[in-house]
């Protein structure tokens, strides 16, 4: 399935790409899955949005998709359908962390 | 005519300053990186173009970038610091003991001879070594057989932010670490023993001279002469005649001994420079006024350099990494500010001039002569 990601604007930059990328994920299309296929593509992401060991989500990374935050949904679980149709993007966010 | 490149890394971008021999008028090149905090940026001694740059943030976590071509294009690396077997725990602020995390890298030290082998030190502390210019990265573990249960993090975390290898053995490298102290290996990494006999911490250790838990600033050497190293502790400037064997107090006449950098003439090996800093919770100079000070006896004796520093309402601090000296016939010395301001002296220190007022706050300075 053909999954468009959006990042943020420094890991586009990281990534030398300048808008969402395009990723060829085999189902079950999973947040994990998503994540693994972006982290192939693009090796200059490891460890940015996971911690390169765990795999577990860095703290000031959120995961977005048809208005909702998946930021804490299980990793092996299947994203909305709108992600795996390629209607909405799965959407990777740097988390508001200011004050 | 010679390139004099100054490699600035800071909260919020790399900058590189380029100037002639003369370091009068200068080029202000970047952000390199912008909006992640760059701990380091320095380059090869053995080929000046390859430059290594720490790029880290707290939402995105650590890269490793390298250019090869003096930071006109750049290479992600490898950013995998995955300690050796089990990681272990240290010393935490309850008193419980924690396992060691890995948060970023504080110090690249590229090898005098091969452009390929460059050290990591990182936090929490270890050391780590590429062999292949970055692309991966192995622990020296040995260190941390140390009694590192007892290292504990200071306020600027537990950080092994100094790497100093040894010019006339490369087996030799020195390390220092806040809040754990220095150490020395003689096997190229593999065996450590810690090297603070002398080291003094009476305001901040239940023994005041115990074997670790030295909170170490920085330490320098000259490369003439190996076995002497100088060293900005938390409180007090220290100095070996033996590669830290033993050490002793050399704070002289200076107005605080408290401070981050310290740095060593390229041509006068007795000639030293620290920033002194009013205390550990007033991170800024005494009285307002930026003063570098100047040792040509090895310690002891200090002079004041203000010629052309602010001598008023000066309130900003230097980090331990931000100063650095070129190789010029008339030595240069330079630092960086918190404040954001890169001052240079082209005659060892008697005259100063900022070379930029307005950069984020400054973390990290290196110098190359091309």
């Amino acid at each position: 399935m053909m999954i468009r990601v959006t990042l943020p604007v420094h890991l586009r930059t990281l990534a030398q790409v300048t808008g969402p990328v395009e990723l060829d994920v085999q189902e079950p299309v999973t947040q994990r899955a998503i994540l693994d296929a972006l982290e192939a593509a693009y090796p200059m992401l490891r460890g940015t949005i996971r911690d390169i060991a765990t795999k577990e989500r860095r703290p000031f990374v959120r995961f977005f998709a048809c208005g909702e935050d998946l930021s804490h949904e299980p990793a092996d679980a299947p994203v909305p359908q709108e992600v795996i149709t390629g209607t909405q993007p799965y959407r990777i966010i740097g988390a508001m962390a200011g004050g | 005519m010679s390139e004099v490149r100054v490699l600035v890394g800071t909260r919020k971008g790399a900058f590189i300053l380029r100037s002639d021999e003369r370091r009068k008028d200068w080029k202000i090149e970047g952000p390199h990186f912008p909006g992640w905090e760059i701990y380091h940026i320095t380059g090869t001694p053995s080929d000046p173009n390859r430059i290594y740059v720490s790029q880290s943030g707290g939402w995105f976590g650590q890269v490793i970038q390298r250019s090869d071509d003096g930071g006109k294009t750049w290479e992600t690396m490898n950013n995998e610091f995955v300690y050796d077997g089990v990681p272990g725990t240290h010393q935490w602020y309850d008193g419980t003991q924690h396992p060691w995390e890995f948060t970023r890298v504080w110090h690249l030290e590229p090898s005098p001879t091969n452009p390929d082998s460059v050290y990591a030190g990182v936090e929490d502390a270890a050391l780590f070594h590429s062999n292949d210019g970055g692309k991966s990265w192995r622990e020296l573990s040995g260190l941390r057989d140390v009694k590192a249960n007892l290292w504990q993090p200071g306020a600027g975390g537990m950080c092994l932010h100094t790497i100093v290898l040894s010019p006339d053995d490369p087996k030799r490298i020195f390390v220092a670490i806040s809040a754990a102290g220095a150490f020395r290996t003689d096997d190229g990494g593999v065996t450590w023993r810690p090297v603070n006999q002398g080291l003094k911490s009476d305001g901040e250790l239940p023994d005041a001279t115990a074997e670790v838990g030295h909170c170490v600033h920085s330490i320098a050497m000259h490369p003439s002469r190996p076995n002497t190293l100088f060293m900005q502790k938390h409180w007090d400037i220290m100095r070996t005649d033996n590669a830290g064997d033993s050490w002793h107090e050399v704070s002289g006449n200076l107005p605080t001994d408290f401070g981050f950098p310290i740095a060593v003439h390229a041509h006068e090996p007795e000639t030293i420079y620290v920033v002194p800093i009013t205390s550990d919770s007033h991170h800024f100079p005494p009285d307002g006024k930026l003063r570098v000070y100047r040792s040509r006896s090895g310690g002891d004796v200090w002079e004041p350099l203000t010629n052309g520093l602010p001598q008023s309402n000066c309130y900003v601090n230097i980090l331990r990494n931000a100063m650095a000296v070129d190789k010029l016939d008339q030595c240069g010395i330079y630092f960086g500010t918190t404040g954001g301001q890169v001052y240079v002296s082209a005659d060892s220190g008697d005259h100063w001039q900022p070379i930029v007022h307005d950069l984020p706050p400054v973390l990290s300075v290196e110098v190359q002569i091309l």
